[in-house]
């Protein structure tokens, strides 16, 4: 609960991060906003997903259609909310040196991901594609 | 120009590397504007539909605008670290476009 707290606070202030620590190497700066824009282009793909469900499915039944699209949206916007909060966090544990914080977040989205595939595939396929 | 000893140069290339990645990221908005903009003329313009892709394209010139300032500030040898701003920023064009999405799809 503290660390909800104290990520929020950061997400809210985000100078502070500069206050603490020591500014860390700044190539380590970099590699970790690479990895920011790796989830920000993660987030960007499952989202024109998303677009990609309504707009290229159209014989889809419309609570599947939506249904999809929605669900690859909302996942999209949740990993470019992740992305900031993660960064952040990599952020500070490099100033204070600490150990890079650690997360189920990969594993859970790549099953999401699989879920999400294994029920387009089923749809598609068994010719629910009625309307 | 010669006073101080000249920076050196980084063997790994870490701007460079992150200029790119700004690039992909730049592609992967304009991706994502590209269908927004799609789906909003879905079934021929409307007053709703026009505005929302005025509204897209001006997400993209958004992050393109941000972006191109952060590929500028990464162009000098020992570049200074991400601003939280530029980050939300970035983040806010990606949300925007699902807020979008969520208002016209159908």
């Amino acid at each position: 609960m503290n660390g909800i707290l104290t990520s929020l606070r950061l997400w809210f202030a985000p100078a502070r991060v500069r206050d603490e620590g020591e500014t860390p190497d700044y190539r380590f700066s970099l590699a970790n906003e690479r990895t920011f824009l790796a989830w920000v282009r993660t987030a960007l793909a499952l989202i024109g997903g998303g677009f990609a469900v309504d707009q290229f499915l159209p014989d889809l039944r419309w609570a599947w259609r939506i249904g999809l699209s929605l669900t690859l949206l909302a996942v999209g916007a949740l990993c470019s909310l992740r992305a900031v909060n993660h960064w952040v966090r990599c952020e500070l544990a490099m100033r204070r040196g600490e150990d890079l914080p650690v997360t189920r977040f990969p594993a859970v989205l790549s099953l999401a991901v699989g879920v999400v595939a294994l029920i387009m595939v089923v749809v598609v396929l068994f010719g629910w594609a009625d309307r | 120009m010669t006073s101080g000893p000249q920076p050196v140069r980084d063997p790994g290339l870490q701007p460079e590397r992150t200029r790119l990645a700004w690039r992909r990221t730049t592609l992967s908005c304009t991706v994502a504007a590209v269908l927004a903009g799609k789906q909003a003329l879905q079934g021929g313009p409307s007053p709703l539909g026009l505005l929302a892709v005025a509204a897209s394209l001006l997400v993209w010139l958004a992050f393109v605008a941000l972006a191109h300032r952060r590929m500028r500030d990464l162009s000098v040898p020992r570049p200074a670290v991400l601003t939280a701003r530029t980050a939300w920023g970035a983040v806010a064009c990606a949300l925007l476009l699902t807020v979008f999405a969520v208002a016209i799809v159908r």
